[in-house]
């Protein structure tokens, strides 16, 4: 494979196939790699083959959007160089590293386009191990994806615009939801409502959503804190306290926890690009410019993975990014088309920024849990290990690592990178962004030892064999 | 299936008209039906992919997207997969109890 005027997109979700519209559009033919069998990210999730259900039934008010991105995608998809099931483990030197069903390969690239979404946003809860607990995305994939609930009374935790729309879908498709329980308060969304109403039809759909449950009966608590997911080995209920203090308890045999989602951005750091403290956010993001270029020369990132702006941003900041590339590539570029999604993309902003207050990510929450509550679910590292492993300085969360394993498992800290930084920070008494981020590192999703050894093997017909 | 599981942890709500697979579950057959994962395959006769390394008790997956590595299952052959991003297929023969029957 010649490596000349090689682009390659990472993610097929609604910024990945906005992005690869827009190089075919002008004549290019993109690499498009992606993890899934099939396209649409995790927001519009392909179910498998054989799966009846109409895609109204499964995405409701966000079907026609769906449907839009599925066929702009069937419509590339003999004009772009296509990988599906394909992870990128790593990426150095402008190449990018991937196992897919042929095993592994190596792609050079000239530019790059990551958009690699996000996932929850997810907090330690005590229990929150127990089988029967999963995320917020996680359970609306069982049903978008898999046609089942996670059990068969629900629990939904946490905040954010996921809680009432997914506890919305579960009832709608018949399943038990035992409790919506939002650890925001209605007086958090009150002083941005101005913000809020930007968002306009987003908005009118989760008000929606909310008083579509409560009309069927459903307990929706608002101002709650969890205490702990109860159960031996599995989920048999769940104690929280409620907005005004007393502690309850609700039988339940699954939950569902999600505090947002955060980006995807492992890769944006393997590629080179910088990364900085976002305070809104509360944790470290790649930078890049309006319009999506990042730091290191060649690479752009669009949609969640750049900073979570939802889906609909993401279809506009995957044109704009590929529009930025022909740019500084010397190819024809619609100047007015990049001013325009600016212009959409700053009144998201605007709503996003409202949201985010009106729908608070709990500051304090990790930072309360008791010792024995396991951060990282991979290794079994306990708040009180992540405290007491920090008797030795420098006072920093890869530190951290080294000395408790936080971060160290499989998920190279996906789901407890934020809560073990919270927690370092607050036991030492520091601003969250002075204990730094745990280091994005190759592989970023487990890989076979021959293989990876056969990949970094300086010989690439060797490695594209294995 | 999973000897402390009383009953399986996913509920179908539709989508029920698919093809049967047979899959083996610690040395027992087990019907999936095509299109499911192996997680849900898993959760739908119980609540345990693999026993936690480090302490106590199951874990049974936790993200369904392929990003917490929570749901590595065991196969008979040698080898794991991962429950959320793999579709059963006939023939699968899997460990979630960790081998000791």
């Amino acid at each position: 494979m010649s490596a000349a005027g090689n682009i390659l997109i990472i993610g097929a979700g609604p910024a990945g196939t906005r992005a690869a519209e827009v190089l075919v559009g002008q004549g290019l033919r993109p690499i498009l790699v992606d993890e899934a069998p099939a396209s649409g990210g995790q927001v519009y999730r392909r179910q498998p083959p054989g799966f009846l259900r109409s895609t109204k039934l499964r995405y409701g008010f966000e079907a026609s959007k769906a449907d839009a991105l599925h066929d702009c995608f069937d419509g590339l998809r003999e004009r772009i160089d296509y990988r599906p099931d394909t992870s990128v483990w790593s990426i150095e030197n402008k190449t990018a590293f991937t196992l897919g069903p042929n095993g592994v390969d190596r792609i050079p690239y000239d530019a790059l386009l990551l958009c690699t979404g996000a996932v929850d946003r997810v907090l330690p809860v005590p229990g929150w191990t127990l089988p029967g607990v999963f995320t917020m995305g996680g359970a609306q994939i069982a049903l978008k994806a898999q046609g089942c609930a996670i059990g068969k009374r629900v629990v939904f935790m946490g905040s954010g615009p996921l809680l009432y729309l997914v506890a919305y879908q579960y009832a709608h498709a018949g399943a038990k939801v035992a409790a919506v329980l939002d650890t925001a308060r209605l007086s958090d969304a009150l002083p941005v409502l101005p913000g809020l109403l930007i968002g306009g039809l987003t908005l009118a759909k989760g008000l929606w959503y909310q008083n579509w449950l409560r009309f069927h009966g459903i307990a929706v608590r608002r101002g709650v804190r969890p205490l702990v997911i109860e159960g031996d080995s599995r989920v048999t209920g769940f104690s929280y306290r409620s907005a005004g203090g007393q502690e309850r308890h609700i039988d339940c045999d699954a939950l569902a926890l999600g505090w947002g989602v955060k980006p995807e951005c492992q890769l944006a750091e393997l590629a080179g690009c910088d990364m900085a403290f976002d305070a809104m956010a509360r944790q470290w993001l790649p930078s890049s410019d309006a319009e999506g270029r990042a730091s290191a020369e060649g690479v752009y990132l669009a949609g969640d993975g750049a900073g979570i702006m939802g889906a609909d941003a993401a279809e506009y900041r995957g044109e704009l990014a590929a529009l930025a590339l022909l740019a500084d590539q010397g190819k024809s570029s619609d100047v007015a088309r990049r001013a325009h999604l600016k212009h959409k993309l700053s009144r998201q902003m605007r709503f996003r920024i409202a949201l985010e207050r009106a729908l608070p990510y709990p500051q304090g929450l990790a930072a309360a849990q008791p010792d024995d509550t396991i951060v990282c679910r991979c290794e079994g590292v306990t708040a009180g290990d992540i405290r007491l492993g920090q008797s030795l300085e420098p006072q920093e969360i890869n530190r951290a690592k080294a000395f408790t394993r936080v971060g160290m498992g499989r998920c190279q800290g996906r789901m407890c990178g934020i809560a073990s930084a919270e927690i370092l920070a607050a036991h030492k008494g520091v601003p969250l962004a002075e204990v730094g981020r745990l280091r994005g590192q190759a592989p970023i999703k487990p890989l076979n030892i021959a293989i990876g050894g056969a990949a970094a093997d300086d010989d690439p017909d060797r490695a594209a064999s294995i | 299936m999973n000897k402390k599981s009383e009953g399986g942890q996913f509920v179908r709500l539709s989508e029920t008209e698919r093809p049967e697979i047979t899959i083996h579950v610690n040395g027992e057959a087990v019907t999936a039906l095509a299109g499911d994962t192996v997680l849900t395959a898993l959760m739908m006769v119980g609540a345990a992919v693999r026993e936690f390394e480090f302490g106590a008790g199951a874990r049974a997956g936790f993200c369904l997207m392929g990003a917490c590595q929570d749901c590595w299952v065991k196969q008979e052959e040698g080898g794991s997969l991962r429950a959320c991003s793999t579709y059963v297929r006939e023939g699968l023969r899997l460990i979630t109890d960790g081998g000791e029957q």
